[in-house]
Parts: structure tokens; C-alpha cells; sequence
């Protein structure tokens, strides 16, 4: 049986370490957040804000504290504000422990495609090339195939790619797999997931190393 | 166009120094029409929206606009925006942005955010470009000088710089001194160093001296004109 989104990002909190700097991207990783208050953990949200909180009560919304996807949130005690330049400066100068962000498709290479489909003409890359190409380790959260059954870990991405050798960590509703030279190497299953299942799924060679 | 080195007989402050301005419709009657306007925020935060009015309601032509998020369709007008220069052109009211694209009326270029960041430093820093990973092996890359550092490679990502660019902040004082709020700061300060003439609207204005030297955002010295709209947050 697959991991639920709540389950899969319990699991990517769970591997967080305590004392990282973190970024958490629009869509599954913003289960991620919900997870972190409490622990010292400060997340960065590139609009300028390190130590992003829980959003705030209705009535408490500030137009001046959002996220990237233009939400109100809170800060925590030891959060600090930032212009743009600073933000980024510190997203490509590997300063961010770790970016964990959606894909639409990862190689086993590590490269990124997670902001435009293919055929489409505009797209928004926002700060995700900069994320990618900047985290310390940047993790892609995402289902393991498309609605329609299509592997998303391929040998080779065919999508506009956001950055290239970048992923070493995919965390999907079937598995936990890193990156290995040209692999996947799976290192969690979901509970009831075959390795068959797996390989049929999945579009570039794995190798099994469950810890 | 009036710029910085004009201010002083721009205004009729006895101080030159006093970069205060009556309303936003002064503030903007002269920019022209052809400029690239440089506009502040993110999202709807540190947003200058009662300039984007004025400079509506002034009406130039064929303007370049670079402004992070192009989700502020009301750049759009008749024979207006001819070309912007993003990273985020989608959200809610971005619709007639992408009907322009679409038709072919509207240049596009997108730009990762990091990238449109340093490209705006670096024209308000007198530098010749930046150096980024960014975009390596994508799209992003195409038709960019790559430069090889250290064995390390990196694309040339070239200065940015507007004949105006609009900004808000939360304070001000009469000299152009600007706080920011929150996470309002956003690329105010960058495009603050990278125009021409920059245009300021704020929460209030006080008198110089009365904000803390220590927690400027924004010197005065990149600041040509500043007007108090108030309606902000306290």
C-alpha cells in the first residue's frame, strides 16, 4: 500500500535534522512545514523571510508576512527579513541545508523537471532553478508515476528541465530511493510495495539497499 | 527624462536634499513613453500599487516592465506593455499578460528570480554581469556566454537597469531614507539601485534624523522621489 501524502511527509520530516536551514517548495513539501514548529528547524522562504512559522488565525493575515505562493504565514523567534538579493545569495551560495521540492519528472542523474510540462508555452520558474541548482541537497517529493501511470523517475528527464545533477534524495508514495551514479537506489518501501511493483514503475534501473 | 543629477531643479524644496512630492500623479508625469519601468515587490507584498495606478492613469507607451511577479495585469493597457521581464508569469490577475503573450503583442522574458536579482544589483553597481550556476543545462542557458571559473562553470547573466523604477517601503524620511516592512523588502532595494529615477510611495514621511541610521533599508541616496499614500498597515 502506498504512503499517504501525511505519511511521506512525516517520513521527510523525519529525516530533516535538527539545526538545518530548509526550504520547502510549493505543493507536497508544504506538508513538510506543518510538521517542523517546534523543532529547531528555521525554514526560508525566498520572498525574503528566514524562520517562517505556521500560517496565522483568521483576522491575523499581514499582507507583508507571506510565503512564495503568496500565503500569510507567521515567523518564528529568531526568524529575519531579507531583500531578494541576500535571499538568493544565500539560496546559491549552498548556504540552505536543504531544498525539498515537487517534480514532475527526476533522472537517475539527479536532473530536475518540476516547472513547466513539455508543449506548453510560458510556465513559471519562479526561484526553483535557483533552488535547485543551490540547496546543499535538494530532495524531490512526488508520486512515484503520472495519473495516468506514467514513471516520474526516468533514465533520462524529457521535460523543460529546472537544473541538472542536483536531486540526491526522491521521497515517493512507494519508496524512498537515492541517487546513485546513473541509478535509484531504494533504501525505504512503502508497506506492501513489491520490488517488482516497483521496477515496473519506475523508468531507469534501481537497485534495492533497504536500511 | 529627469534624473537624479535634476532633482534639484525638479523640486522646489529649498533643501535639494528633500525629495518629497505631493501626490503620485506628479511623482509620475514624467516618464516616458519607451521606458523600462523597474516595479518593486513580491506578490502583493512591498508592492508600490498607488504608483502602478498613477503610471496607468498617465498612460506611457510601449513600456518595458521588470517586476518578479507579473500577476498585475493592470500593466496591461492599450498600446501600453510591450515587454516584461519576469520570473513568475502567472497568478490571478495575470490574464491579460498572457493573452498579450500569447497574441504576440508581448515580449516575454523569463528569468529566474535569483538571476533577475543579481542582474538588477549589478546595474545598480556599476558591474558588468554576474556569474551563476543557475539555469545550467536548461533552457536558461540558451544564448548565454558560459564562462569557465576554476574549472567551474557558470552562465553570464548580463546587468539590468530601468530608466524608473517604482518601490514602496513603510517609512520614509524627507531625504529618500526608506524602511521596508517585513518581508516587504523584497526587490524594492535592488531596483531602488538600478533606475535612473527612482520613485518611492510609503506609509509616512518624517523629518531626517528621525529614523535610526542603523535600520535604513534603502539610503537615500538611490531614492529621487518619495510621496506618502498612508492606507498601509501602521
Amino acid at each position: 500500500m502506498a504512503w499517504s501524502n501525511e505519511a511521506l511527509a512525516d517520513i521527510v520530516a523525519g529525516d530533516i535534522t535538527d539545526g538545518w536551514y530548509v526550504n520547502l517548495g510549493v505543493g507536497l513539501p508544504t506538508l513538510v512545514a506543518e510538521r517542523l514548529p517546534g523543532r529547531p528547524v528555521l525554514v526560508h522562504s525566498e520572498n525574503g523571510i528566514l524562520g517562517v512559522g505556521p500560517p496565522p488565525p483568521a483576522g491575523e493575515e499581514d499582507p507583508d508576512i507571506i510565503d512564495p505562493g503568496k500565503n500569510p504565514v507567521t515567523i518564528v523567534p529568531g526568524a529575519a527579513y531579507m531583500d531578494s538579493g541576500m535571499s538568493f545569495a544565500l539560496i546559491r551560495g549552498a548556504h540552505l541545508d536543504l531544498s525539498v521540492m515537487g517534480a514532475f519528472q527526476v533522472s537517475a542523474d539527479g536532473d530536475l523537471a518540476n516547472w513547466r510540462l513539455p508543449g506548453k508555452k510560458g510556465g513559471a520558474i519562479g526561484g526553483a532553478a535557483d533552488l535547485a541548482a543551490g540547496s546543499r541537497r535538494v530532495w524531490a517529493m512526488t508520486t512515484h508515476t503520472t495519473r495516468d501511470g506514467q514513471p516520474k523517475l526516468v533514465r533520462a528527464c524529457d521535460y523543460p528541465l529546472t537544473a541538472i545533477r542536483v536531486v540526491t534524495r526522491v521521497y515517493s508514495d512507494l519508496a524512498v530511493l537515492d541517487v546513485a551514479n546513473g541509478r535509484f537506489r531504494v533504501i525505504r518501501m512503502a508497506p506492501g510495495v513489491t520490488e517488482d511493483e516497483l521496477r515496473a514503475s519506475t523508468g531507469a534501473e534501481i537497485e534495492f539497499a533497504i536500511q | 527624462m529627469t534624473g537624479a543629477a535634476d532633482m534639484g531643479h525638479a523640486n522646489r524644496h529649498a533643501n535639494p536634499l528633500d525629495k518629497v512630492v505631493e501626490s503620485a500623479e506628479a511623482a509620475v508625469a514624467d516618464v516616458p513613453d519607451g521606458a523600462t519601468v523597474l516595479v518593486g515587490g513580491f506578490g502583493g507584498s512591498g508592492f508600490p500599487k498607488v504608483l502602478r495606478e498613477a503610471l496607468i492613469r498617465r498612460h506611457p507607451r510601449r513600456i518595458t516592465v521588470v517586476c518578479n511577479n507579473a500577476d498585475f495585469g493592470g500593466f496591461v493597457y492599450e498600446d501600453g506593455l510591450v515587454r516584461m521581464i519576469c520570473s513568475y508569469p502567472v497568478g490571478a490577475t495575470a490574464k491579460p499578460l498572457l493573452e498579450g503573450i500569447e497574441a504576440g503583442t508581448i515580449e516575454l522574458e523569463l528569468t529566474p528570480q535569483g538571476t533577475l536579482a543579481e542582474r538588477l544589483r549589478a546595474g545598480g553597481s556599476g558591474l558588468g554581469g554576474v556569474l551563476t550556476p543557475t539555469g545550467l543545462g536548461t533552457e536558461f542557458q540558451v544564448g548565454r556566454r558560459i564562462i569557465e571559473v576554476d574549472g567551474k562553470s557558470f552562465i553570464l547573466a548580463l546587468p539590468l537597469r530601468g530608466d524608473v523604477a517604482l518601490i514602496r517601503a513603510h517609512q520614509a524620511d524627507r531625504y529618500g531614507n526608506l524602511v521596508s516592512r517585513f518581508a516587504g523588502r523584497n526587490f524594492n532595494p535592488l531596483m531602488a539601485m538600478a533606475a535612473d529615477l527612482t520613485i518611492a510611495e510609503v506609509d509616512h514621511i518624517v523629518e531626517p534624523g528621525q529614523l535610526d541610521p542603523q535600520q535604513i533599508h534603502i539610503p537615500s541616496v538611490f531614492v529621487d522621489r518619495v510621496v506618502a499614500v498612508g492606507g498601509g498597515p501602521a
